[in-house]
C-alpha cells in the first residue's frame, strides 16, 4: 500500500441557498480544490461523489457523472456513494483506498447535498430513510428522536446533564462565528441553549445540527507524487470505515457508538498513534449527544466522562484537545452529504496553518470521525503533516 | 403481529418535531422497551408519561405499531 496525501482542498460555504442547485455547489468546491491543487480536470483519473439524498431532495439521479461532467471531467469512473451522513467519508475511505492500491494516482473526491428546497417535515422525513423505516422509524423515529433516546440513556447511566450537551453547542457555535464558511455565525449562551425550542426531549433546537446546503471536495494523490501539486501535502497516515446494526432498538448498548470504535481502533494502528497523540479532532456533532459520545469512543476519555470532558472547556479552542474548531455541523452545518470530506477538508487547512482566527497551535495531528445514521456507518482519518 | 406482552422502558423520548406522516400525532411519546424475552421494540407510549425502568404493558398495535401503557 502507498500512502496517500490531500493535495488540494475546497469547499463552498455552508448555508440556505435558494437560488444554488446541487450541480452548482458540487462543481463550486470541486474547482476550488482542483485550483488549489494546481490541476487540471484532465489530470483527474476517477471521481467519488458521496451524496445522502439527492434523488429525494432535489429528484435528481445519476449524479457522479452529472456532477464530473459539469466540471469537464468526461471519460473517467464516477460513483455515488451512500451511507447516509457518512456518504463522503465513504467515498473518501473508498477513493484513498484506490490510490494506496496503485488503481489510481490523481482522484477527485466531493461531496454535496443541497437540502433547504424542502419544508422541515419532509427533511425530517428524508433524513429518517437513514433508518430502519420497518420499525423505529415507523414507529415515529426521526434523527432528533433517536439520539434523544440516546442522550437519555446517557444521562441515566453516566449522570451526564443537560448542561454539558449545551457547553458542547456553546463551543461549535463560537467556533463557527470565526469561520467565513459557517451556515451560523451566532455566539450563544448555555442559558439560551437550554432554554431553546424543544426538538425531542431532552434535545432543543441548540443540540441539533442545521439543515444546510453546501459542498466539499478535495484531491488526493501518491505521497510521492504530492509535490507536483503542493508545498503543503497533508498525509493520510490512518482511515477505516466499520459498519453496524442499522436499528437503534438491535444495537446492544445505545450509549457506545460500537463501529466508531471499531474504525477508530483500525485507524490508530494503521496510523501507529494512540488517542493520547491527537491533538485535534473534527467529530460528527450531528447531535451534542453525538459529541460527547465520539470523545469517549475515539478513546480521548473513558465512558462517561464525555460530558465533563466538554463543560470543563478541554475541547475549546484553547483547550488540551480542540474539537469541531470549524464550528462543527452544529454551526458549520451539516449538509449531510458534504460533511465527511467537509471534516477532511477542516482538519488539513488547521495542520496547514490556515484556519485564520481558529488557527491552533498544535496542529501536526488531527483526527476526522464521520457517522452515518445512528451509528450505522463510521469512518475515522487520520491526517498529519507530511 | 404478536402481541409483544409486558416490558421495560430502556429509553424514551418525547417528539415535537415530527416526520411528514405524524404532524398531527405531536407531542408523542417513542421508546425502546426491552421485553420479557430480552429483544427490544421501538413503540408508543399511550397516555401517562413513563420514564426509563418503568414497567410497560402492550395495548394494541396502530398501523403495525405497538402501543405501550405505564403499568399502574
Amino acid at each position: 500500500m502507498r500512502p496517500v496525501a490531500v493535495v488540494g482542498i475546497g469547499k463552498t460555504a455552508f448555508g440556505a441557498f435558494p437560488d444554488r442547485d446541487l450541480r452548482s455547489l458540487a462543481v463550486e468546491a470541486g474547482h476550488k480544490a482542483l485550483e488549489d491543487a494546481h490541476a487540471k480536470p484532465s489530470q483527474i483519473e476517477a471521481f467519488y461523489l458521496g451524496n445522502f439524498a439527492g434523488p429525494s431532495f432535489v429528484g435528481q439521479n445519476h449524479l457522479a457523472p452529472y456532477v464530473a461532467a459539469g466540471m469537464g471531467i468526461i471519460g473517467i469512473p464516477a460513483t455515488r456513494f451512500e451511507a447516509a451522513c457518512a456518504s463522503s467519508g465513504a467515498a473518501f475511505f473508498h477513493a484513498v483506498s484506490a490510490v494506496a492500491a496503485g488503481l489510481y494516482d490523481v482522484v477527485l473526491v466531493t461531496g454535496v447535498e443541497k437540502m433547504t428546497s424542502q419544508p422541515t417535515p419532509k427533511v425530517t422525513e428524508i433524513l429518517a430513510g437513514a433508518g430502519d423505516l420497518c420499525g423505529e422509524v415507523r414507529a415515529g423515529a426521526t434523527f432528533p428522536a433517536l439520539f434523544a433516546m440516546i442522550a437519555r440513556r446517557h444521562m441515566y447511566q453516566y449522570g451526564t446533564t443537560r448542561e454539558q450537551m449545551a457547553a458542547v453547542a456553546v463551543k461549535n457555535h463560537a467556533n463557527g462565528a470565526k469561520n467565513p464558511l459557517a451556515h451560523m455565525r451566532k455566539v450563544i449562551t448555555i442559558e439560551q441553549a437550554l432554554a431553546g425550542k424543544p426538538i425531542s426531549e431532552p434535545l432543543t433546537v441548540y443540540d441539533c445540527s442545521l439543515v444546510s446546503d453546501g459542498a466539499a471536495a478535495v484531491v488526493i494523490a501518491p505521497l510521492e507524487r504530492a509535490s507536483e501539486f503542493t508545498d503543503k501535502p497533508v498525509r493520510v497516515l490512518g482511515i477505516s470505515q466499520a459498519s453496524d446494526n442499522v436499528a437503534l432498538d438491535e444495537k446492544e448498548d445505545i450509549t457506545t457508538l460500537r463501529a466508531v470504535k471499531t474504525s477508530a481502533e483500525k485507524a490508530y494502528k494503521m496510523a501507529g498513534v494512540t488517542p493520547a497523540d491527537i491533538q485535534f479532532a473534527e467529530v460528527h456533532d450531528c447531535f451534542t449527544i453525538a459529541e460527547i459520545l465520539a470523545t469517549e469512543d475515539l478513546g480521548f476519555v473513558k465512558k462517561g466522562e464525555g460530558g465533563p470532558y466538554a463543560l470543563a472547556g478541554k475541547t475549546c479552542l484553547q483547550g488540551e484537545r480542540p474539537v469541531n474548531t470549524s464550528g462543527g455541523l452544529k454551526a458549520k452545518g451539516h449538509p449531510v452529504g458534504a460533511t465527511g470530506v467537509g471534516q477532511i477538508c477542516d482538519v488539513a487547512q488547521q495542520i496547514r496553518g490556515e484556519a485564520g482566527e481558529r488557527q491552533i497551535t498544535h496542529n501536526k495531528l488531527g483526527l476526522a470521525q464521520n457517522l452515518g445514521g445512528s451509528g450505522a456507518t463510521s469512518v475515522v482519518t487520520i491526517l498529519g503533516a507530511a | 403481529m404478536t402481541n409483544p406482552g409486558s416490558g421495560t422502558v430502556y429509553t424514551e423520548t418525547v417528539v415535537y418535531s415530527p416526520p411528514e406522516a405524524y404532524v398531527n400525532d405531536v407531542p408523542y411519546q417513542l421508546a425502546i422497551i426491552e421485553l420479557e424475552n430480552g429483544r427490544r421494540l421501538t413503540g408508543r407510549i399511550d397516555g401517562e408519561r413513563a420514564q426509563i425502568g418503568d414497567r410497560v404493558n402492550f395495548v394494541d398495535f396502530r398501523n403495525n405499531v405497538a402501543f405501550f401503557k405505564k403499568t399502574a
